[in-house]
């Protein structure tokens, strides 16, 4: 097994172990952090696949999906507080009438 | 003289548009001025016309006014033809015409719309003189339409009357009918001759490049067209509801002049009649079967202007017998000698309503003679000339057609003939029993209304008096002979002057003996005419029931039709296929819609399943096929 | 000042009048109308201008105006005069000011937006006749429909919002079939010789095959058909008409359901004629039973504007059957027929809005003998009725009575070659003129004899300017009936190079 599938491997695998956080977890706080180890995953398939075809542009979408991740953190925490605030509780099944 | 057809044509137009828009406000006089004076005119031009006609030699006059519409190489021409045939009817159209007018200042004096009443006479004046001057079918058909809609509204002239309202309306609705047949008709003959003139179509089918199928067909479809207007069967059922309108109009419109418009066409279209003898088979039986049952319901009529009706409506199943048989200008001495005779009486019924204050049912008249007894003369006079009583106008014509039926080489036959006589018969005996009824006999009136019958004014005396000499006269002009170089008179079967002679003693005879019947029956109180009635009850019920052909239509056309419209039409198609169709497509996107809504929880875990669900199928989706 | 500019001219009117209408203020009802009037009334000058500089006999378009506006795609800003459009761009500028002194008294809600609102109107209709090319075509197309949306669904009746959906779904419905078919036209014009066009005239030479002619004719078939509307793709039309105000039903019956017919005189068939060909026999049934189906209905409405919406797919089905005779008489009869029901129709809509002003009430068993009561009223009502009937003299005849000579004269040939279809259905399309008086009469003994009540108590009769617009229209009605001649000259060489494309394709035919 060379190095080239056993990073894939292991991108896989995180992007799984995410996956799997996401479903079974329910604290919408460890949710999140499931959630960006998935990402972290996909980003580890990228590196791996720009290394392969030696493209520079994949390492510069690799930073903006970095970016992404930090702005989606920067949202997606402060509304988590907001409904903690108002809900008093981590249970993302206390928070299904949200669907509108 | 150029353009005196179009100013002969004109001047009644102006009187509808001078009286339609000012009548109201410039006052009776004026508007007797307008709507009486204008046609007094357009009778002397017409006079005019003729002798220039004559002048000439019988050299039609054609007058182009301006080209109504020009498409491709088809030419359609507004223009004026003057033949002795158009001669005699524009005679006729605007001499009675001009009677009917100053007979009307009388009859319609004191009704709140005096000037519509002269307008809309004067727009039928207008159409008629179109109709019976147009040179193409066009023109022709412009003006039966529009002597329709004067008709129409002139039958409903009293509008606020539901039933005179629906008795327009049922005309122009028959008369369309016969519309949409003569309009095939034209088509045909324009596609198979090019042209829509009637002169040019006349020598076209005389020619014989037609193809007698052609002709045949062309024949029956005009024909069709002429039953709406002249009111035979099948669609003669307009013609007794039109007595709705102002007794001058039955007169004017329903009597003399519009009715007899198709007896005018099927003449002017001799010549592809000539190449037709199926389709003149087929008028006269039409014409003598109109004529005979016609005369029948008119035995039991009890409304004065009904009976009236329905003696017109026979009167004009003769002249469609003459036609039938070739003797088209013996039709046309016969419309020129009816013109008069019905007029008078149509006059003279109008008068003895106007003495009694509207009453119409015969039933509540009698011995009126002496106290309207110029009405009385003049109705008469008319009587006994549409009775056929020599030397009496309507002798002359109608032994004519009796003769043409039973010689005429173009379809003559025996049992034409004897028809013939028996409805001659007839006719003199319902007409005896209307005069019997209403003038001579016991007062059967209401004492209230007895009290008050008085003699009509001079304007309308004096007309029935003009009308009733010339019922006279008017057989006196050898109209036949004066049409000859147009309408030669068809070959005959024998010309043994003996039986000609025969058959005229005859004739008389039969008159006679009609006028005798309706002493017997209906002198010394009608007591022998009920015993008859009684005798045979459901015999006259069938004939006061018209032979229930109004139920008939209302039964197989109008029900059914108004069924299918609401029915089938509006709740199966328009409500239940289409709009159920769009409402069942709606209903289903809805309810798709609510179904997938379903799917949307509101559980963050429910929506990490499905995405991963979805995962997996792409996965395996593109491990199976790419 | 050039034609071409004046043509240009006349379509922008509106826009530069719906712009100064931005400007006046809101409350300046009275200065709102008299500004949408002089620009409409302006216009309608250009119009009769044009008009009468429009030479007949001269092959083509005339006035053109061409400039590129997307070059990559061969779409162009091209618009211009033919005898085909010419009628009824005349016809819109005629009634834009009717339609606007129609609406003085009856709309008080929203006036500026109104009023822009016809403005649009105006310009997205005469865009869409005007237009040379398809992708303009398409584009003023669907563009009308957003202001006709919006009028009947801001002022319009009880249930608007049912009527709007329907009218818009329906005609969205056809438009992307078109625009589908539009884009295959684009793309073949493309591939074929490499140069991009959706000009008319180019389309006109494609020569497709059969098999794709047909594809391409049922795609704007419908779109078309819908909006005529041929039976049995009607039912959106009494709905809107119904709930439509009064200004509304005049536009649409006037000039919008003329798009329909339009299109498929101008497009349709001279797109794809061997297609067309084919399928006469369907358009020719469909005519028919639009003629037979709209007379049956219209007479059991008891909506007095139902019964109109119902005469207008009557009256629309004798255009249709005009268009596929494939004749002049026909064609030449077709257009002016077009022209007759704006204004005939156009009209009655009015009227019944006026009354509709006074009693509010469109149910005729509450009428009866208006006759009585509003006499100047009842005579023009009367003479609308009888131009709708097809009496000689008015409008309505010359239009009738030429499409179903036209119909009858390409029918018998056939008849004599033994087919005997087109024969039955132009004798059934002249026994629709009974159907017609049955139902129109109905609607004037209703309306107008009988005895004299309304469901409201002293009315009163026709104002001036009431008179002056029904004045107009009776006018133009009677000049049609009696005087066709102008009309017909000026149409006569398009609806002659209209039949040719469509005869060439059968000669084509036979030498195959």
């Amino acid at each position: 097994m060379d190095d080239t599938t056993f990073l894939l491997a292991l991108s896989g695998m995180l992007f799984a172990l995410g996956l799997v956080g996401v479903i079974v977890r329910r604290n919408l706080l460890v949710m999140l952090m499931f959630l960006e180890l998935m990402l972290n995953g996909v980003i580890l398939s990228l590196v791996v696949f720009t290394q392969m075809l030696g493209a520079e542009a994949g390492a510069v979408l690799v930073f903006l999906v970095f970016v992404v991740a930090a702005a989606e953190i920067a949202i997606a925490v402060p509304i988590l507080l907001l409904l903690v605030r108002t809900g008093r509780t981590l249970d993302p099944g206390a928070y299904a009438g949200l669907k509108g | 003289m150029n353009g005196l057809l179009t100013l002969l044509v004109l001047l009644p137009l102006a009187g509808f548009l001078v009286n339609g828009l000012l009548g109201r406000r410039l006052g009776p006089v004026f508007v007797n001025v307008v709507g009486v004076g204008l046609p007094l005119a357009a009778f002397g031009v017409a006079v005019w016309a003729w002798r220039i006609l004559e002048a000439g030699g019988g050299e039609p006059l054609i007058e182009t006014v301006f080209t109504w519409a020009l498409v491709g190489e088809h030419v359609f021409e507004v223009s004026f033809y003057l033949d002795r045939l158009s001669a005699v009817m524009a005679l006729i159209v605007t001499g009675v015409g001009a009677l009917i007018h100053i007979y009307s200042i009388g009859y319609m004096k004191g009704d709140e719309s005096y000037a519509r009443y002269f307008a809309y006479l004067n727009l039928f004046l207008f159409f008629m003189l179109l109709l019976v001057l147009g040179r193409s079918l066009l023109v022709l058909f412009v003006g039966w339409e529009g002597v329709g809609l004067a008709s129409y509204l002139l039958i409903g002239f009293w509008f606020q009357d539901v039933d005179k309202a629906r008795a327009g309306r049922k005309a122009f609705i028959t008369n369309r009918v016969g519309d949409a047949g003569f309009l095939l008709g034209m088509f045909l003959i324009f596609t198979a001759v090019g042209t829509l003139e009637m002169d040019q179509i006349n020598e076209a089918f005389a020619g014989g490049l037609i193809p007698v199928g052609i002709a045949t067909a062309a024949g029956i479809l005009l024909f069709i067209g002429a039953t709406g207007k002249s009111a035979q069967i099948p669609l003669h059922v307009w013609l007794p509801d039109a007595m709705a309108g102002p007794t001058p109009v039955s007169a004017l419109i329903h009597a003399a002049t519009m009715v007899t418009a198709g007896v005018y066409l099927v003449a002017r279209m001799s010549g592809v009649y000539l190449e037709a003898p199926a389709a003149s088979t087929l008028i006269a039986v039409i014409g003598l079967l109109t004529a005979f049952l016609a005369a029948t319901i008119a035995l039991v009529q009890t409304d004065i202007k009904k009976v009236l009706a329905y003696s017109t409506i026979s009167q004009l199943g003769f002249m469609f017998l003459a036609l039938g048989v070739g003797a088209y200008a013996v039709a046309v001495f016969h419309l020129f000698t009816h013109a008069f005779f019905k007029a008078a009486l149509f006059l003279g019924a109008g008068s003895v309503i106007h003495a009694l204050n509207g009453e119409q049912d015969i039933r509540r008249m009698g011995g009126l003679s002496r106290r309207i007894p110029w009405t009385s003369g003049t109705f008469l006079v008319a009587t006994a000339a549409i009775a056929g009583l020599p030397p009496l106008a309507g002798f002359f014509s109608k032994d004519e057609i009796l003769w043409f039926a039973l010689a005429s080489g173009q379809g003559g036959a025996f049992w034409l003939w004897l028809l013939g006589s028996v409805t001659a018969f007839l006719t003199a005996l319902y007409m005896f029993r209307l005069y019997w009824l209403v003038f001579l006999g016991r007062s059967r009136m209401a004492p209230e209304v007895a009290e008050h019958v008085h003699e009509s004014p001079w304007p309308m005396t004096s007309v029935l008096v003009v009308l009733a000499v010339f019922s006279v006269i008017a057989g006196w002009f050898a109209l036949p002979q004066y049409l000859a170089p147009l309408l030669p008179a068809p070959d005959l079967r024998f010309d043994w002057p003996i039986l000609h002679w025969a058959l005229i003693v005859f004739a008389v005879l039969v008159a006679v003996a009609g006028l005798v019947a309706a002493g017997v029956l209906y002198g010394n109180g009608g007591r022998r005419a009920e015993a008859i009635e009684r005798r045979f009850a459901r015999l006259y019920r069938v004939l006061a029931g018209k032979y229930y052909v109004d139920e008939i239509y209302e039964r197989l056309l109008q029900r059914p039709w108004l069924w299918i419209s609401d029915r089938v039409f509006l709740r199966l198609g328009d409500r239940i296929l289409l709009d159920g169709s769009l409402h069942g497509l709606a209903a289903l996107a809805r309810r798709g819609a609510e179904v997938l809504a379903r799917v949307q929880t509101g559980s963050l875990h429910w929506y990490a399943w499905m995405t991963l669900l979805g995962l997996v199928a792409v996965l395996i989706w593109m491990w199976r096929y790419v | 000042m050039s034609e071409a500019l004046a043509l240009n001219l006349l379509l922008f009117l509106p826009v530069i009048g719906g712009v100064l209408l931005l400007a006046l203020p809101e409350r300046r009802a009275d200065l709102v109308r008299g500004l949408a009037m002089v620009v409409l009334l302006a216009q309608l000058a250009l119009a009769a201008w044009l008009y009468l500089r429009f030479q007949a006999g001269v092959p083509g378009l005339q006035f053109e105006t061409r400039l590129p506006w997307i070059p990559a795609w061969g779409v162009h800003y091209h618009i211009a005069l033919d005898g085909l459009n010419l009628l009824l761009v005349l016809l819109t500028a005629f009634l834009g000011p009717i339609v606007v002194a129609g609406a003085f008294t009856s709309i008080t809600k929203d006036v500026k937006l109104f009023h822009g609102m016809v403005m649009f109107i105006q310009f997205t209709m005469l865009g869409t006749f005007l237009a040379q090319d398809l992708f303009l075509f398409y584009v003023f197309w669907e563009a009308m429909l957003i202001p006709m949306f919006l009028m009947i669904g801001i002022w319009g009746g009880e249930r608007r919002i049912y009527a709007t959906l329907k009218f818009f779904l329906y005609t969205a419905f056809g438009s992307i079939l078109m625009l589908a078919a539009i884009i295959y036209l684009a793309h073949t014009v493309l591939s074929a010789d490499g140069t991009p066009s959706f000009a008319f005239a180019d389309l006109y030479e494609l020569g497709l095959g059969v098999q794709v002619q047909t594809l391409l004719l049922a795609a704007f078939a419908l779109s078309f058909a819908i909006k005529v509307p041929m039976v049995p793709l009607h039912t959106w039309l009494p709905d809107a008409h119904v709930e439509a105000p009064t200004a509304g039903s005049v536009i649409l019956a006037g000039v919008l359901l003329k798009m329909g017919t339009y299109g498929f005189l101008k497009l349709g068939f001279p797109l794809f004629p061997d297609a067309a060909l084919l399928a006469t026999p369907l358009i020719m049934t469909l005519a028919v039973i639009s003629i037979i189906y709209g007379a049956g209905l219209a007479l059991v409405q008891d909506d007095i504007k139902k019964i109109i919406a119902y005469s207008s797919v009557s009256h629309l089905g004798y255009v249709m059957l005009g268009l596929v005779t494939y004749n002049l008489l026909g064609v030449q009869g077709a257009i002016i027929q077009m022209v007759s029901h704006g204004l005939v129709a156009g009209g009655l809509f009015l009227m019944v809005g006026m009354i509709y002003e006074r009693c509010h009430s469109r149910d005729l068993a509450d009428y009866g003998g208006l006759a009585k009561l509003l006499p100047a009223y009842s005579v023009f009502f009367m003479i609308l009725t009888l131009a709708a009937i097809g009496l000689p003299t008015t409008s309505g005849f010359t239009g009738e009575f030429l499409v179903l000579l036209g119909a009858f004269h390409s029918a018998w040939p056939q008849f004599e070659q033994g087919v005997s279809y087109p024969l039955v259905l132009a004798s059934l399309a002249v026994l629709g003129i009974v159907l017609g008086a049955l139902y129109m009469l109905r609607l004037a003994r209703r309306l107008l004899f009988g005895e004299a009540r309304a469901p409201v108590a002293g009315l009163r009769d026709l104002s001036l300017r009431e008179m002056g617009i029904l004045g107009v229209l009776v006018l133009a009605v009677f000049y049609i009936g009696l005087f066709p001649n102008d009309f017909l000259q000026k149409t006569e060489q398009a609806a002659m190079e209209y039949q040719e494309r469509i005869l060439a394709a059968r000669d084509g035919e036979v030498e195959r």
